[in-house]
């Protein structure tokens, strides 16, 4: 008992540390990215080749003064950030790194934990992932901010559907709810990419409009709306938001990762297992990158068009794709 | 046999902070709040049915609940403009009395359910078998024994859906929107 | 209660410390100077007019209500996905028939221009 705790402890601060140096450094690298596509320099001043960066500009927002603006609801204006947030660090828990390893006489799983509803954990922490942007856009008394929240929450939900529908191939082919098992299916078999590229298409579309990330970045299209359900914010409280939708981005990655993409499979990996988390890593980070050239390149959609899309497109899409592997597994075996 | 010491805490700890919840629930005059102190009920529920070894339900609370359902009452409320509680013209006559009645009915029954039967410990309830409500011990027993309310779910969602396309009358909304655009 | 549950208990609370102690800190060293030009909500200069928390549009709603119903689906399918291989044939057509219900209420919805955006 107390060994799981310390050793939950230990892996907890591990993987909160990853994710805070991972979000600083997917900042600077959406920016440097952003630069040399745009054949500009981007960020070169702080440290070598612009590095430190993301330190310099954290230093900036600590000291930041917070402006609380008059007429918002003071408590759920604090909560906000801190309940998009949470979701967003969670919800990597249940994400395999690679495979179990012998460490100081115990067998120690390279993730998390392993549950065996380990994808409707996922659902689960995703739709509750609204709750922070909803409550931010209605806390900050805001016209901008209120109509920015009610976008970004009606079209999470909208695409969680969808996001949802295309996780079913994958747990079909595999038998399994847990990730761990579905990454082990994968090493018995091929990568479900190949058994499921439209389910993995669907699944990123979905999960980009899930994060609300260009071009599904409608909530918070400068032109219309100033910065949506974040306007009033400042300082830390900005940068939480900010925060959570780099950390979700890398969790949408990662989980990308591990239904279609095989996770941490690889050359040698049963031989040394240290090498899986270096496979999921490279896996991973190839997705950080298309998810920013894709935001380099297309442009943001109207709102109406984002919903039809969404409704009328990805669902019928999503529920097709279910049958057909339905179809398929019975008439294939 | 005993119930587990730690189990023990952990579920006193949760049903006070459930029955919190549930009386902010009642007494915040936002109606905001009230919705996220139920949201913090049915987690707290949710936590319950992980301490009885159904993970599953667990999370279906969570997804369904705490995520899908409460999203649509704070929709509801904020879309209504309906926050705040504005102080009612009509006073609550033959209600007050009827709510205490029916508290009484309520704890005059749960004691006789709970002094009549013991307090279980609910070991004879939990079949600790590997498997035991996994999600595919649940698909199994879903869609072979239960197959018959299964189906008659899909019929009672899709009723749902019906219901509220005809109730919002999206279709005479539309109609008025073209016609003003065509003067 | 399985112990993997103890592991998401535990980076819960490590969640929450987290993201709130970057505020406390924030609002320990950082300087607070109101005044109430700078309080007043953001309109790019304007001034606010009318009430924020106003009726809105009923579509959010409806869009919300199809969304429950299909979440309450993808929650039973997955059981039935999980399970998929070790089902008898009859099971499956069972599943298909529900995914098809439900596609026909999204039809329904659909040709009624419930998700049509106006």
């Amino acid at each position: 008992m107390i060994g799981i705790v310390i050793e939950a402890l230990i892996k907890s601060a591990l993987i909160a540390f990853v994710l805070l140096t991972a979000f600083a450094y997917l900042t600077f690298a959406e920016r440097k990215i952003a630069a040399l596509m745009q054949v500009r320099k981007g960020p070169n001043r702080v440290g070598p080749w612009g590095l430190l960066q993301p330190a310099a500009d954290g230093i900036k927002l600590i000291f930041k003064e917070e402006v609380m603006p008059a007429g918002a609801d003071k408590v759920l204006f604090f909560l906000a950030p801190i309940l998009t947030m949470i979701p967003a660090i969670v919800i990597v828990a249940v994400i395999p790194l690679g495979p179990d390893v012998e460490l100081f006489g115990r067998t120690i799983r390279l993730g998390i934990t392993d549950l065996n509803v380990g994808l409707l954990y996922i659902l689960a922490i995703a739709s509750v992932a609204v709750y922070g942007i909803v409550l931010a856009g209605w806390s900050s008394a805001n016209k901008y901010a209120l109509l920015g929240g009610l976008r970004a929450s009606a079209q999470m939900i909208s695409y969680e559907i969808a996001l949802g529908l295309s996780i079913i191939g994958p747990i079909m082919l595999a038998g399994t709810l847990s990730l761990q098992g579905i990454v082990q299916a994968q090493q018995s078999s091929t990568w479900y990419v190949l058994w499921q590229p439209l389910g993995a298409m669907i699944f990123l579309i979905a999960g980009l409009a899930e994060l609300n990330r260009a071009p599904f970045d409608m909530p918070e299209a400068e032109q219309e709306l100033t910065a949506g359900y974040f306007t009033e914010y400042s300082g830390m409280k900005f940068s939480l938001f900010f925060m959570g939708e780099y950390i979700k981005m890398v969790a949408v990655s990662a989980i990308a990762t591990t239904l279609f993409f095989g996770g941490y499979l690889g050359p040698f990996v049963d031989k040394l297992p240290w090498l899986g988390i270096l496979y999921f890593a490279i896996k991973t980070v190839g997705f950080l990158f298309l998810m920013i050239w894709i935001r380099l390149t297309l442009p943001r959609l109207r709102y109406d068009q984002l919903m039809a899309f969404g409704w009328k497109v990805l669902l019928p899409l999503a529920l097709f794709n279910v049958v057909i592997t339905a179809v398929v597994i019975v008439f294939v075996g | 046999m005993l119930p587990n010491i730690p189990e023990l805490v952990i579920f006193l700890v949760l049903a006070v902070i459930a029955v919190a919840a549930a009386l902010g629930m009642l007494a915040s005059s936002n109606a905001i709040y009230s919705a996220l102190f139920l949201v913090v009920n049915f987690g707290v529920v949710a936590t319950f049915y992980l301490l009885l070894g159904a993970p599953f339900i667990a999370m279906a609370q969570v997804t369904v609940y705490a995520g899908a359902i409460m999203v649509l009452f704070l929709f509801v409320i904020m879309l209504l403009g309906a926050e705040q509680m504005k102080p009612t013209s009509h006073n609550l006559l033959w209600q007050k009395p009827l709510s205490i009645v029916l508290i009484i009915l309520l704890l005059s029954i749960s004691f006789y359910v709970v002094l009549g039967q013991g307090v279980s410990t609910g070991s004879d309830l939990m079949q600790n078998t590997s498997g035991y409500g996994s999600p595919s011990a649940i698909g199994t027993l879903l869609f072979q024994k239960y197959l018959f309310p299964f189906e008659a779910t899909s019929i009672l969602l899709l009723a749902a859906m019906v219901g509220a396309v005809v109730l919002t009358g999206v279709r005479k909304q539309r109609r008025r929107i073209r016609k003003s655009r065509r003067l | 209660m399985a112990h993997e549950w103890i592991f998401i208990g535990i980076i819960l609370l490590f969640g929450t410390i987290f993201a709130a102690v970057p505020l406390v800190v924030n609002t320990i060293v950082a300087p607070k100077k109101p005044n109430v030009l700078k309080n007043e909500t953001y309109e790019c200069g304007m001034e606010t007019v009318g009430d924020t928390w106003i009726q809105f549009k009923v579509q959010y709603y409806i869009f919300s209500l199809v969304f429950v119903i299909f979440d309450v689906e993808i929650v039973f399918l997955f059981p039935w996905a999980v399970a998929y291989k070790q089902l008898p044939f009859f099971a499956v057509v069972e599943g298909v028939i529900f995914i098809v219900i439900l596609a026909g209420g999204l039809l329904y919805a659909w040709r009624k221009g419930a998700l049509d955006w106006v």
